[in-house]
């Protein structure tokens, strides 16, 4: 195994120099992927995992942090079978978690359409979506429980669509020619969370689940190298509380709010996941972020997020800016020909539905080039004039109306629209204060999710043994780039389907450790570590807000390690971001006091971990001399402007530990492609 | 555009609170409220002041966290929004807006304008599931649903837990949000073997929580930013009802 030190210590940017010292290592990064064929992998290790007998489980205690789609599923399920569960998370209630905020819905392969879908067609098209970046193993388990991931939830009570006959129906998502993606109107995460939510209470009232929201992860405790526990901080009274657990499961979400501007929920952060990172786990491919091409654009500098508009409206929706640069007109003023449906043009095969990463490039291309519209110059439209009429025919056709006026079929269409994006719609309306029901949408990428995260074997267990991650905090299944509606199928397998299994793993040769009591010297010690830490933030009292900071991180990162990055920009990225550090730590200002609840606070501790993540996430881009899905290196395209990967040199997981400072050691885990032919991605 | 607020400040639950008024200039009318906030709260930062402490997350309507009592009105002028939501070009200048908390017994005060709603999850945990191990499911299409059924499921379903119902209403009646979930499960098959005592359960949690009656005015469903219909309540009702008959 090669390892690769960057030194990084060197402060000015022409005197920026790798010290590449390669050297071989025992110590292979070894994901533990059962032998045997790919599609009995799963089956052969579920039959051998050891298990932990009921009597056992019961004095068996299991930290959860994070109740989205992974943290309550998991909690909910490993509660079931009769382990002790403590379970945390910052909001006030654990339904609030961001998953309750995902649109447009979740892929199974169920092959209810009968049209071809399979589950080696689902594993195929994440590997290839994700341009080859993924681990086989893990997909192909992912495919293989997705259908039980539908049965689950429709048994809990969550309202899917349906077809007039009652069977549940499905939608396309880009990447794919089948249609595999299972919703609920715009609101599927809601649903599906509700869901989890609810076994999670039923479990909460049995007595079997300890939840204690408003609580945030301060530090993981280690103990003879082992997780062995948490610092959580009481948000409302702020007091510092320790935690056992025979294992810790991290399921506390992406991180994309390094970007200050994305569509994640304002909470939403890498805090816990870095300080495990700190603790020893690796980092896993910080790089992977996924720009979403169809978000509402920037609106002011006042903005405090950015809104989805679900991915499932290119089912319906047409693409397209002028033909003509800086065209002024009105988008209903612009007569057919003398508009570009550039992803039509460009991508025949796929159309709308490339995936996210290549729809997103395509935007940015033609804004760059002068063709965006709107009052910034930075949208394109998304347009249903095409869809609402083709829709009014479709139902005239229904209800046996024959020589319908062009009204008529306009109300019909505006009603099937209307039933399938509804809320996505007056969600539009509401932010922009234009009617997309009458004009087409104006959209431009945003910041939506991070492929990378903590590094995981195939039982999902970080570097930190006793130490798992779940859901988006982890790295494992989407390569350099996720397909839609995969994001909730991975972290419910990994909570319902995987992890309750893989778990057994580790606890069956644990169940002769006694809980160890909180008052021993490493919790003693992580404690006083975290208070130290939140006093030297407090007693700065600076001159600026935390969010002045995390603005500015915003914008070095979406500058120089956005939707396109060089190796001149990351090497100023860098610098500027060690500089912002400095800063930070002598200038910020956090008002209030520690024992009370304190949002600013709060929101200092996450920004103080972004700081550190932008770094190691543009060291990250720099070390990948290739484009490769999210991850786009302007010195590495094709003579069509498309990723140009390189697969000698570069086909794996850079999985990154953390030694000091601005220090970091690559590791790699060498990506083996035995069920699927390399290749360059096409969706022409 | 130029604006006076008048805001709740209150330090803790056990403290007294009171109005307190700021003025704040040159807001756009892009912004959405609480980006409204966030240009006072950097500017009572800068200033040296405490920030107004408020929930939040999504800021997309969909997470049910943020909750301010606006002008008389539970998440503010405006149908079908929360508060999150609300965009300032519902105001104008010179306009004074009155803040505050949700006021209801059974959520108490966190700090200024949050509250603690634990009081809903409890409600949930006592019945407001369908009871299935994780593996225990068959296969989803073997239990064909009516489209009308499994629509009027989900638009129960799409509840959002703010508790804006329980601000609106005169009795600080928790009956909208409990008979939402009631509902839900009521209306699908997965949820008939447990339905009585579901109903029976959760009604009780409610009253335990300190929850009032209902008197059936109508300002929840007014307020809810969901559209959560009153029809509702009635099937609540009637499930409840139905319930305590069968088991006496
Ligand atoms: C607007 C939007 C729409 C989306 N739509 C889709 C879609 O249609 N289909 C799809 O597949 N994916 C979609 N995604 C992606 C998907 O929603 C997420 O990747 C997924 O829900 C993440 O789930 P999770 O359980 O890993 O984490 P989250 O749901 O983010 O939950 C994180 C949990 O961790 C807790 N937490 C975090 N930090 C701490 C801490 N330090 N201490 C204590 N607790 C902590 C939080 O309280 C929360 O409970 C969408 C994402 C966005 C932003
Ligand atoms: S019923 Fe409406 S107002 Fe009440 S909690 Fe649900 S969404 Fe909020
Ligand atoms: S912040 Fe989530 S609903 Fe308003």
């Amino acid at each position: 195994m090669v390892v690769i030190f960057i030194d990084l210590e060197i402060t000015t940017y022409n005197s920026l120099i790798y010290l590449i010292n390669t050297k071989f290592m025992s110590t292979m990064l070894d994901a533990k992927i059962p032998s045997g064929p790919i599609n009995e992998k799963w089956t052969d290790f579920k039959s051998h995992v050891p298990l932990v007998n009921p009597a056992n489980k019961r004095n068996i205690e299991v930290i959860v942090v994070g109740t989205g789609l992974a943290g309550a599923s998991a909690a909910a399920s490993l509660a079931e079978l009769g382990y002790k569960v403590k379970a945390f998370c910052f909001q006030d209630s654990p339904r609030r978690a961001h998953s309750i905020a995902a649109q447009g819905g979740i892929n199974a392969a169920k092959n209810y359409q009968n049209d071809g879908d399979s589950v080696f067609r689902l594993f195929y098209d994440t590997i290839k979506g994700g341009d080859y970046r993924a681990r086989e193993g893990n997909v192909h388990r992912l495919a293989e429980v997705s259908g039980s991931i539908i049965d689950q939830c429709v048994a809990q009570g969550v309202p899917f669509a349906r077809e007039y006959g009652g069977l549940l129906s499905n939608r396309s998502f880009g990447g794919t020619q089948v249609q595999r993606t299972f919703y609920a109107a715009g609101q599927t995460g809601q649903q599906l969370l509700l869901g989890a939510y609810s076994a999670l209470q039923r479990q909460i009232g049995l007595g079997n689940v300890t939840m204690m929201t408003r609580h945030e992860m301060m530090d993981v405790v280690m103990i003879d190298g082992k997780a062995r526990g948490i610092i959580a901080r009481d948000l409302i009274s702020g007091k510092l509380e320790r935690h056992f657990g025979h294992a810790v499961l991290l399921c506390t979400g992406g991180y994309g709010n390094v970007f200050y501007l994305s569509t994640n929920a304002m909470g939403s952060n890498v805090s816990a996941t870095w300080k495990a990172h700190r603790k020893g786990a690796f980092f896993a491919n910080p790089c992977y972020t996924q720009i979403h091409p169809t978000c509402i654009p920037v609106s002011g500098d006042h903005q405090s997020k950015l809104t989805l508009m679900s991915e499932s409206l290119r089912n319906d929706g047409r693409i397209w800016v002028p033909k003509k640069q800086n065209d002024t007109r009105l988008s209903i003023d612009i007569p057919e020909e003398e508009r570009d449906y550039y992803l039509e043009r460009r991508y025949p095969a796929f159309g709308n539905l490339v995936p996210r990463d290549i729809a997103s490039r395509a935007a940015k291309e033609r804004c760059d080039a002068g063709y965006g519209v709107g009052t910034s110059k930075m949208a394109v439209y998304l347009d249903f004039a095409e869809a609402i009429l083709r829709y009014g025919k479709g139902e005239a056709n229904k209800q046996g109306i024959h020589e319908a006026t062009s009204e008529q079929l306009q109300e019909m269409g505006k009603g099937v629209i209307k039933e399938k994006y509804g809320n996505l719609f007056d969600m539009y309306k509401q932010i922009t204060g234009e009617d997309p029901y009458q004009l087409p949408m104006r959209i431009y990428p945003a910041v939506h999710y991070t492929m990378g995260g903590l590094w995981v074997d195939y039982n999902l267990m970080t570097t930190v043994p006793g130490l798992y991650a779940l859901g988006e905090a982890n790295f494992s299944d989407h390569g350099a780039n996720r397909l839609g509606a995969s994001a909730l199928m991975q972290g419910l397998a990994d909570g319902y389907f995987v992890l309750p299994y893989t778990i057994g793993a580790y606890l069956a040769s644990d169940i002769r450790t006694k809980a160890i009591p909180t008052d021993s010297p490493e919790f003693v010690q992580a404690e006083i570590e975290v208070q130290e830490r939140i006093n030297k933030m407090m007693s700065i009292k600076g001159t600026k807000s935390v969010d002045y900071f995390h603005k500015k991180l915003g914008k070095i990162m979406w500058d120089k390690c956005g939707m396109a990055r060089n190796e001149k920009g990351l090497n100023e990225a860098i610098l500027e971001i060690r500089g912002l550090i400095k800063e930070f730590w002598s200038d910020v200002r956090i008002p209030g006091d520690t024992d009370e609840f304190n949002p600013e606070l709060e929101k200092a501790g996450r920004v103080a971990d972004f700081l550190e993540l932008g770094e190691l996430m543009c060291v990250d881009a720099l070390n990948r001399n290739e484009s490769c899905g999210g991850h786009f290196r302007e010195e590495y395209q094709t003579e069509d402007g498309e990723a140009l990967r390189d697969d000698e040199n570069f086909a794996y997981v850079a999985a990154w530990e953390y030694k000091a400072p601005s220090e970091f050691e690559l590791h790699k885990e060498d990506l083996v492609f035995e069920n699927v032919k390399i290749a360059q991605r096409s969706y022409k | 555009m130029n604006l006076s607020l008048k805001i709740w400040r209150q330090k803790n639950a056990n403290s007294e609170g009171k109005f307190q008024q700021y003025d704040v200039q040159g807001i756009s009318e892009d912004m959405s409220f609480l980006e409204m906030f966030d240009v006072l709260n950097e500017r009572l930062i800068n200033e040296g002041d405490t920030p107004v402490a408020f929930d939040h997350d999504c800021r997309e309507g969909i997470c049910g966290m943020c909750s301010m009592y606006i002008n008389g009105q539970p998440h503010g002028p405006g149908k079908n929004v929360t508060t999150c939501q609300l965009h300032m070009r519902s105001f104008k200048d010179g306009d004074t807006i009155t803040v505050e908390p949700w006021r209801a017994k059974a959520f108490p005060i966190v700090k200024d304008l949050a509250v603690n709603r634990s009081a809903f999850d409890r409600i949930i945990s006592a019945g407001g599931y369908v009871s299935v191990n994780t593996g225990n499911a068959q296969d989803a299409n073997s239990l064909p649903i009516a489209k009308d059924n499994a629509d009027d499921a989900f638009m129960a379903a799409a509840c959002i837990g703010c508790g804006a119902c329980v601000a609106a209403c005169v009795n600080s009646s928790a009956m909208l949000f409990t008979s939402a979930k009631i509902s839900q499960l009521a209306l699908l098959p997965q949820g008939q073997a447990e339905r009585a005592m579901r109903a029976e359960k959760m009604v009780a949690q409610m009253d335990t929580e300190g929850f009032g009656a209902c008197s059936v005015t109508g300002a929840c469903e007014a307020e809810c930013p969901k559209g959560i219909s009153l029809e509702n309540i009635a099937r609540m009702n009637r499930e409840y009802y139905g319930a305590v008959l069968s088991s006496k």
